[in-house]
């Protein structure tokens, strides 16, 4: 069928801020169907809250707003824009739902718009779970017992029928919040009623606990005909009970035979074919591990993080095919722009194996539960890909940049054999390490299956690395032995801990000796066809099928690695357009990646894409290979920095700043120098290595002091120090793992904080814009609320932060890109840190200004001038209108995290508010992050000692606004003695009715809560803050977010809110 | 064990040994599936030849004997990158390993395999040999690899005598149905899988050219009884045994080969008893009433080839397992008319014959590895058999 003439404006709904469940994988799905109905000649009209996509790009769209992703906000949009058809399944469960919200109330009906891709009715039935179950019934295909409850007594009395344990499922919420398994009533009732209220239609399957059966995938595409293929099926080595985006992933499966992949791949097509879906889906299956039985346990109706990582397993693009199925195209129509020989209706098949490790943020929140359940907790993921399981593995850890890179990376040497046992029985991230310490200590297969469920052959291909170490450790090391070593991929610095050599003699001997890595292809047809585009993987042994390529200049980007908290989607914005600026400006461009999530990864991205981990090896053998004339490590964040000695040792040249100019930034000595010559003064400090040292500078300088390592993204490891006691804390926790830079102990200046991203040619500067944070320091800039232009400082202060950073840029010698952090006191101005380098409000700042300053960079790494591109140097006029970026965190999926902000980055995605007003824009910030006040006009406040003053007068606020306010005993005092009502509460261990049943009875709008130092995880606060967060009441810790909070709710009358299309800025 | 791969070329690839312990010389062929390894092993199309597995990772779960296609392995040899150390399935009984040893199949492991496709994609399919001889002498071995042909392998690979599969009896007697339908752990048949009996009581004969287990029992499946017959049966001995439809199977070789059975099949035309054919049976047919055969470079081997049904516009992805296919430059749409094309090729995947209620197919609708999409076509052939019943 050819495509519908009727569809000329569609509307693409994205999924907003970056949160654990729904991350930059939505991004790429978007933007490469943006790309495919551009392609087609239909005008794109798209929505996302989220400022650091590459989707909401102006070249990307045609019109961009970047507007909160609620139901009314679409409505106006559509009432702008008149667009013909909405396309709602690009943008995970946010934008169904959207979607789904817009067809039901008749809104699109009215507005002559169709909604694209998949009715609303297929919507319904593969969501809902009573829906869903019925028709899984009809078509015979078996889902777990279960029943859909709306209220506590109907899931008891279920479970009692069943038997415990059960699984529940919230209807209708992304990354299954609020689910988990219930062994016990207590268990249930807890679950069961968190689940209730999370659900957007109040309903919880409550099902038979499947758990410890094989969790197995597959990636469905239908078109409008009905003809229906299978991308890629993935099996989860972590059976049922761990959500598929926390388990390792393999695919294809690994231990089905063909009668058991045939019979769950007919069941998918069954399913996809009864749900009409048009476009991809994505289903769920548990297969009994000792017989056929198998139970459905999910669909979803649109693209997801599993089909973003079977697009990249396979080369499939699922999302740009899906995207010309909607416009009405059948599968047999669309080309395979891989092979460019076959058609979208040819199943993908493997030559290869590819393991995908989730990246879980417990290096960040060091107090959360590390247990793994069917509430996903990563943040993002690795991919690898490698001809042997073992090899892909070992490449995935590696990528996971969070120190690990074998199996003896976490250490369960100390436990006994007894131990062990025990510890198999906890489900989480270090479960694979646990099992490998288990085989050395001889603990059988048998054994360690029946207590994990995870399937013989994937302890089988453990005990394999593990035979390998041993072997390594005891030696000789042959050249058998180390060919061997390197088909399974242990990287050389593994080998040489482990053979006691040098990293050198083992390269020496692989050379001396050409084991050396190839390169094969991902060709989405195992060879059978030629490929175009294909893009590469490394194994060892075999024909390499990268061909040097000579024609043009050539340069390497390198990615950013997988998505953790301070190191998010931003920087695969940078290395994309970084890649795009040099592709247009006659450069073959390389990218080196193993994120799966984002658009870098895409195979038409760069002219060649590498899947691979980036670690000094594995990027030397790339440039064995492709020998590029440069490296641009700026845009990569600290992931690429960091490889920057290691590039230039293989000879690569660094493009852009030079790698001592980043070394001089970071190095604290050096910095200091720069800042006494330039006359740029800073606070005070001092660098140390021990806890000692740390303390007697901590003293020097006064307390509070910050404590942060060098060579850090994201404040990772920052931390407030107010007493000794804390500085050995924080020292010890910094020094777990070797540092190889001295860590930072500075004076805590208090004041506002302020941020430029520039450009520099080396002469001049262009600097986009001034942003203003609104929480005062202390607390992240990545966590603190963004103004852009900066409203509350001074001409003379804006003045001095453009010379400030003419001349820091100058004498770094910056060739690109460069970020500063300034503290303004009065009209004093110090600088707090300088990275010569890509930053997080890198794709904000070009948005709001129109500046593309990732393009000018590139350009300008080039060899262009400032002046050459178009643009005056210096700072930029203010823009007419505000845009307020608003951090978004992802605490109530993770357990036991401390909420409070400080140094050290927590959030895990932004939105963006932008409008002619400050407060229209704050309104639309706080609303783009789902905090929509007032509700019920209650809220409870409690703060420290110091804070009390100024509580005084936001609660005085919040009064005015209606507001019931109750605070603890002294909080309350304070309140009431400066004439605000508020009412008293008691505190957790006193009697009822306390704080927590005030949290529990669901009708608080807001909690403040101010952290006393300190992080002793029994406290009231902490246990405030999470009872906050996961009963899904909004809590601030800062009382400048209160304040801004404030301004934006006593601003809300004008209803209306006023629209801005990026693509015109 | 060192093991070698060496083609008529000259190309020669180092590996492991596997299997049995002898030298072998065969056409080299390469399959895509990434399951089903057994099915492969024991489809008697690959009589004649050795085959290529380009998934990486083979004997993962095993050798689960009641997945057998046919009572023994039939490739002259087995060629992967890697054999799993243990097998995991809860139906496996041994290790590939112990299988090919048993069954006299050598083979190689530890080679670039998708180097080998590579070539077999670009040069086409050629012969090669397997030996553990580390003093190999390529001079003789290349002639002797040239000189190779499958012959006439259909004789080798048929039934010694005719049999009977019936409907009813099927699950008894060949384990757990496969294809479609599935036994869930408590040995009971799920409903909602189990064909309708819609050819209950239909008397099928099934020509043996190499059969796959599997079709007999997707048409016993449906309720049909199935008889089964040696390859070199007269038209005369199946048609007076009454059957209300025929069916001719896959199996290996050049069609052209097959003279005699192209004959009888003629004759087999000639009666108005609905056919349905696979794979060889396909290609005998089209040879039979006139049309012509050719051999692809390097043929359609995998589980993941989109088919196209014309008559509805419909696409299927098939199974696939064929070197030669039917021309459709010769067709003469008098007597055939194209009704299946492959999507990425555009080569012959099936025919309708004019007049006649005959339809054949390229492809494998008995799946068995791969997928079960086009099972719908033992329905359309049991609707055929019944209208012509009603006729």
């Amino acid at each position: 069928m050819p495509k519908n003439p009727n569809v000329k404006k569609v509307m693409v709904i994205g999924s907003g801020p970056i949160v654990i469940g729904q991350a930059a994988e939505f991004d790429y799905a978007g933007t490469q169907a943006c790309r495919s109905l551009k392609e087609e000649g239909v005008e794109v009209i798209l929505v996302n809250s989220n400022p650091a996509t590459i989707m909401t790009d102006k070249n990307i769209a045609d019109k961009v707003y970047i507007e909160p992703l609620t139901v009314d906000v679409i409505k106006q949009i559509i009432e702008k824009e008149k667009p013909d058809s909405l396309l709602p399944n690009m943008g995970g469960q946010a934008g169904l739902n959207l979607g789904m919200e817009l067809a039901e109330s008749g809104f699109l009906d009215s507005h002559g718009v169709t909604l694209l891709g998949t009715t609303a009715e297929t919507i319904r039935n593969a969501e809902g779970r009573q829906e869903f179950k019925d028709l899984m019934e009809r078509i015979g295909e078996p889902c777990a017992p279960s029943l859909l409850v709306e209220n506590i007594q109907d899931g008891v009395d279920f479970a009692n029928k069943i038997g415990y344990p059960v699984v529940l499922r919230p209807a209708y919420t992304l990354g299954g919040s609020g689910g988990g398994i219930a062994h016990n009533l207590a268990e249930l009732e807890s679950i069961l009623e968190n689940g209730l209220r999370l659900s957007r239609v109040g309903q919880v399957l409550v099902e038979r606990c499947i758990s410890g059966w094989k969790e197995i995938e597959y990636e469905v595409m239908r078109d409008s005909a009905g003809n229906c293929i299978t991308v890629c099926n993935m099996e989860n080595i972590d059976p049922v009970g761990v959500h598929t985006g926390d388990s390792i992933v393999v695919a294809p499966s690994q231990t089905l035979s063909d009668k058991e992949y045939q019979m769950l791949r007919t069941s998918a097509l069954n399913i996809i074919n009864e749900l009409k879906i048009t476009g991809g889906c994505n289903v769920q299956f548990a297969l009994h591990p000792t017989s056929f039985e198998y139970c459905v346990i999910e669909v979803n109706p649109r693209v997801s993080r599993s089909s973003a990582l079977a697009s990249k397993a396979t080369g499939y693009p699922i999302a740009k095919v899906a995207a010309k199925i909607a416009l009405g195209y059948t599968l047999d129509e669309i080309k395979n722009a891989i092979t460019g020989k076959t058609y979208a209706s040819f199943e993908p098949t493997l030559d290869y194996c590819v393991v995908k490790v989730p990246r879980l943020p417990f290096d960040k929140f060091i107090t959360a539960k590390r247990t793994l359940t069917t509430q996903m907790k990563a943040t993002g993921e690795v991919m690898s890909i490698c001809t042997n399981f073992e090899g892909a593995l070992m490449k995935a850890l590696r990528s996971l940049e969070q120190h690990v890179d074998c199996l003896r990376s976490y250490d369960f040497t100390e436990l006994t054999k007894e131990e062990l046992i025990e510890r198999l029985k906890i489900v989480d991230d270090q479960r694979i390490y646990v099992i490998a310490e288990a085989l050395r200590k001889g603990v059988s297969y048998d054994e360690i299956h029946e207590i994990t469920m995870v399937d013989h052959w994937f302890i089988d291909k453990l005990a394999i690395l593990v035979e390998m170490e041993d072997a390594l450790e005891k030696g000789p090391l042959t050249v058998d032995l180390l060919r061997e070593a390197k088909r399974i991929e242990f990287p050389d610095t593994v080998i040489s801990r482990l053979t006691g050599k040098s990293v050198e003699e083992i390269k020496k001997m692989r050379y001396d000796n050409g084991i050396v890595a190839s390169y094969k292809m991902v060709d989405t047809c195992a060879a059978e066809f030629e490929a175009a585009t294909p893009y590469y993987y490394s194994v060892y042994g075999g024909e390499n099928e990268a061909i040097e390529t000579n024609d043009r200049k050539k340069v390497l980007v390198l990615g950013s690695g997988p998505i953790r908290i301070g190191q998010g989607i931003e920087f695969d914005f940078c290395s994309v357009h970084a890649t795009w600026a040099f592709a247009k400006a006659g450069y073959e461009t390389i990218i080196v990646n193993n994120n799966p999530e984002t658009v870098s990864t895409d195979f038409d991205i760069a002219d060649k894409l590498y899947f691979e981990p980036l670690t000094a090896e594995d990027v030397e053998n790339i440039v064995n290979i492709e020998k590029p004339d440069g490296a641009v490590v700026q845009f990569g964040g600290q992931t690429a920095i960091k490889l920057t000695e290691d590039l230039m040792k293989m000879g690569v040249p660094i493009l852009g700043t030079k790698a001592e100019d980043v070394d001089a930034a970071e190095d604290r000595e050096l910095f200091d120098e720069i800042l006494e010559q330039t006359g740029i003064p800073r606070a005070a400090g001092g660098t140390v290595f021990t806890a000692e040292e740390a303390k007697e500078v901590a003293n020097r300088l006064g307390y509070p002091v910050l404590v942060r390592p060098s060579y850090v993204l994201g404040g990772q490891g920052m931390q407030i120090a107010i007493s000794d006691a804390e500085i050995e804390e924080f020292m010890a926790v910094i020094n777990q793992y070797t540092q190889e830079h001295p860590i930072l102990v500075d004076k805590y200046l208090m004041g506002k904080e302020l941020e430029v991203d520039a450009v520099c040619d080396g002469t001049d500067i262009l600097i986009p814009g001034i942003m203003e944070h609104i929480e005062r320091t202390g607390v992240h800039s990545g966590d603190s609320i963004s103004v852009y232009p900066a409203p509350t400082v001074s001409e003379k202060v804006k003045e001095t932060i453009a010379e400030y950073s003419r001349r820091l840029a100058k004498a770094l010698h910056v060739i690109g890109l460069i970020n500063i952090q300034f503290i303004s006191v009065g009209d004093e101005v110090y600088v707090i840190e300088v990275n010569p380098r890509s930053s997080r409000t890198v794709p904000y700042i070009s948005k709001v200004t129109g500046i593309p300053i990732v393009d000018l960079a590139s350009e300008v790494i080039m060899g262009k001038k400032i002046r050459d591109l178009g643009y005056e140097p210096g700072l930029q006029p203010a823009a007419d209108y505000f845009a307020i970026k608003m951090p978004v965190f992802s605490f109530e999926k993770i357990r036991g995290a401390e909420i409070s902000l400080g140094p050290e980055m927590k959030s895990t995605g932004e939105c963006l508010g932008i409008a002619k007003t400050f407060n229209e824009a704050l309104y639309k910030a706080f609303l783009g992050a789902g905090v929509d006040l007032p509700k019920y006009k209650q809220m409870i406040i409690t703060v420290k000692d110091a804070d009390k003053g100024e509580a005084i007068e936001i609660g005085r606020r919040f009064e005015k606004l209606g507001y019931t306010i109750y605070a603890t005993r002294s909080t309350a005092n304070a309140l009431k003695e400066a004439g605000v009502n508020a009412r008293k509460v008691n505190k957790i261990h006193q009697e009822s009715p306390t704080v927590m049943d005030l949290l529990l009875g669901h009708k608080i709008d807001l909690v403040i809560d101010t952290p006393t130092q300190g992080r002793d995880k029994s406290r009231d606060g902490f246990l405030i803050r999470r009872t906050a967060i996961e009963t899904g009441v909004n809590c601030l810790t800062s009382l400048d977010t209160a304040n801004a909070l404030l301004t934006s709710l006593e601003n809300t009358d004008a209803k209306k809110l006023t629209l801005i299309d990026i693509a015109q800025i | 064990m060192k093991a070698f791969l060496i083609l008529e070329d000259g190309t020669v690839f180092e590996g492991t040994h596997i299997g049995a312990d002898k030298e072998i010389i065969s056409e080299i062929v390469f399959n895509t599936s990434m399951a089903g390894y057994l099915e492969v092993l024991t489809d008697p199309s690959y009589a004649g030849q050795a085959v290529c597995m380009t998934y990486p990772l083979i004997g993962n779960y095993g050798i689960c004997k009641e997945d057998m296609e046919s009572n023994k392995p039939w490739p002259d040899g087995f060629i992967v990158r890697e054999l799993s150390r243990i097998p995991s399935n809860f139906r496996s009984d041994i290790t590939i390993q112990e299988f090919l040893e048993a069954n006299d199949v050598p083979g190689i492991a530890g080679i670039d395999t998708r180097a080998l496709t590579k070539i077999l994609r670009e040069k086409g399919t050629m012969n090669g040999c397997i030996t553990t001889d580390e003093h190999y002498d390529l001079a003789a071995l290349t002639e002797k690899m040239k000189a190779y042909t499958t012959g006439k392998v259909v004789e080798k690979v048929t039934c010694d005598q005719k049999y009977m599969c019936k409907g009813s009896e099927t699950l008894e007697e060949n384990g757990p149905i496969s294809g479609s339908a599935v036994y869930t752990g408590e040995k009971e048949m799920r409903p909602s899988l189990v064909h309708e009996l819609n050819g209950k009581g239909k008397k099928v004969a099934l020509l043996d050219l190499g059969a796959k287990k599997n079709i007999a029992r997707s048409l016993a499946q449906r309720g049909c009884d199935v008889t089964v017959y040696p390859a070199l049966t007269t038209a005369e001995e199946i048609i007076n045994d009454h059957p209300d439809g025929i069916m001719l199977s896959n199996g290996p070789g050049d069609p052209k080969e097959c003279v005699s059975i192209i004959a009888e099949i003629k004759k087999l035309y000639d009666t108005d008893i609905p056919i349905f054919a696979i794979c060889l049976g396909h290609q005998l047919m089209a040879l039979a009433t006139g049309a012509d055969t050719f051999k692809m470079k390097y043929g359609h081997r995998g589980g993941n080839h989109p088919v196209k049904d014309l008559s509805t516009g419909r696409v299927y992805i098939s199974s696939q397992n064929h070197g030669y296919v039917v021309d459709m430059d010769k067709l003469d749409p008098k007597v055939a008319t194209p009704a299946f094309v492959n999507v990425n090729d555009g080569t012959c995947e099936g025919l309708s014959y004019t007049g006649k209620n005959i339809f054949t197919v390229q492809f494998h609708p008995e799946a068995c590895p791969g997928p079960q999409d086009s099972g719908y076509l033992f329905d359309r052939f049991i609707t055929m058999m019944e209208e012509n019943a009603n006729a």
